[in-house]
């Protein structure tokens, strides 16, 4: 016996797919998109759907745009001697938001976790690589995850830029703003220690 | 229930770990006492989060979960080992990953198995340890297959039951060990087992690792170990493993960057 008409159904089991969206809270949802007025409904399919029509991804840093070249690849006022290493688009959005860094990024849309299926032949290495043989700059920062698959990763990636004599950097590990030392893990302590600097 | 009930402590090691919501993970955990388990860590994606680095991949840590309705919830997490020198060195990383797949592909969630995560551990420690690495997983390897039920049969003919002559024989993993060469000539699947080889397997699978680690293996005689475990196990899994791949990848690029320009004798194949 079905409860719910099927169509209401579906938008359930979609929703429910979303990170962090639950089966109460997807049907939550449905039914406050079944109340809404038609035009509202129509905007939210209508974004959706564009979204995915709009958006590419730019053929020079893998990050997403609008437009391949990204707006960051294509500004001349930009740093052309610094490039960020970053394993997602939204850690993009993190350091642009910093208003810090000035130069270029390059997107490798993941990092290595052989057992969850990532290689590093499944990540933008290669054209990583590519991209600097044709375009050296002088530094590349390697800004992914303070974690085993982004440390991994750094490692790996910067075994391959080995050969191309460009300075490679890896961003600081240590203890968080706001976190309490007698908490912390033996890594973040022993990476904090290592990168400890005069005052 | 009362609040005893709800929480549970288990000590455990990260085999894996997948983003979730929006700041959250879920963490498949191999424990002494639940086998493969999976529990939610929330929050952990947040660089503040107190849990964080002690829910790393490959940590090994005392925690206290909470019995949530579909899935259990970390509460509270304190690292008892972090085996810090796989996080330094690439090629020791890329064999801790091997033994986590192993461990998650050989298990099913819920069957305990106190002798596998021992082994676990020690492996992770011993990797982080040891020169020859090659040694410590062939050594995972045969304590992993014998503790779920693989258990290689070496020293006889899985067939008539003969004494193997120590010359030669041939392993065929199909029916998981040796065939003496009277049973096993002319048969498909197999796989010439040199003496020396024979020997250092039978060796590895029946003295412990304190004896084990002394043996020295040329490189020759790692190959054909690693070349016929390797069979024997993606018959087993019925699949090749993307860690073996990595493994290899960072062990060639190595070989490379020693001896620039020589290919190395390879990779076994499968
Ligand atoms: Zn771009
Ligand atoms: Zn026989």
């Amino acid at each position: 016996m079905r409860s719910v008409p099927r169509s209401v159904e579906r938008l359930i089991e979609e929703l429910n797919r979303l990170p962090g969206i639950g089966p109460k809270t997807a049907s939550r949802l449905t039914f406050y998109l079944l109340r809404s007025p038609q035009e509202q409904v129509q905007a939210l399919a209508r974004a959706i759907g564009e979204m995915h029509e709009m958006v590419v991804t730019c053929s020079v840093c893998f990050n997403i745009a609008e437009t391949s070249p990204c707006p960051i690849c294509d500004d001349s006022q930009r740093d052309r001697t610094m490039l960020c290493v970053v394993e997602e688009p939204l850690d993009v959005l993190a350091i642009e938001r910093i208003r810090q860094y000035d130069g270029l990024y390059h997107v490798l849309h993941g990092a290595i976790s052989p057992i969850e299926g990532m290689g590093p032949e499944d990540l933008k290495i290669a054209e990583l690589v590519e991209r600097l043989g044709k375009n050296p700059v002088e530094e590349v920062i390697l800004a992914t995850n303070p974690s085993l698959e982004g440390e991994s990763t750094a490692m790996y990636v910067s075994r391959q830029l080995a050969t191309l004599g460009i300075r490679v950097t890896r961003l600081a590990q240590g203890l968080p703003m706001g976190g309490d030392l007698e908490y912390a893990d033996e890594v973040t302590l022993t990476r904090a220690l290592e990168g400890r600097r005069e005052i | 229930m009362t609040v005893r009930e709800r929480l549970y402590r288990t000590e455990a090691v990260i085999l894996r770990r997948q983003d979730f919501g929006e700041a959250d993970r879920l963490l498949t955990l191999y424990t002494p006492g639940l086998g493969k388990t999976r529990v939610l860590a929330k929050g952990v994606r947040k660089p503040t989060s107190r849990k964080a680095g002690h829910v790393e991949l490959f940590t090994h840590s005392r925690l206290l979960v909470a019995k949530g309705k579909s899935l259990d919830i970390v509460t509270q997490a304190e690292t008892t080992n972090s085996f810090l020198p796989l996080r330094d060195e690439l090629g020791r990383a890329s064999c801790a990953f091997y033994v986590a797949e192993l461990v998650d592909r050989f298990t099913e969630e819920g069957e305990e198995n106190r002798r596998l995560f021992d082994i676990l551990l020690n492996a992770l420690f011993w990797l982080g340890d040891s020169e020859d690495t090659a040694l410590v997983l062939r050594f995972f390897e045969l304590r992993l297959l014998d503790y779920v039920g693989y258990r290689p049969q070496l020293s006889r003919c899985v067939r008539c039951a003969q004494p193997v002559e120590t010359d030669a024989a041939l392993f065929n993993s199909a029916e998981g060990g040796v065939l003496c060469l009277r049973c096993g000539k002319g048969e498909r699947g197999c796989r010439d087992a040199s003496p020396q080889v024979l020997a250092t397997l039978c060796y590895l699978q029946s003295n412990d690792y304190e004896q084990c680690r002394r043996l020295k293996i040329d490189r020759r005689a790692h190959f054909e170990l690693e070349g016929i475990l390797r069979r024997y196990i993606t018959y087993l899994l019925e699949r090749g493993l993307k860690s073996v791949d990595f493994m290899d990848t960072i062990r060639r690029e190595e070989a490379e960057a020693v001896s620039p320009g020589r290919e190395p004798a390879g990779t076994a194949s499968s």
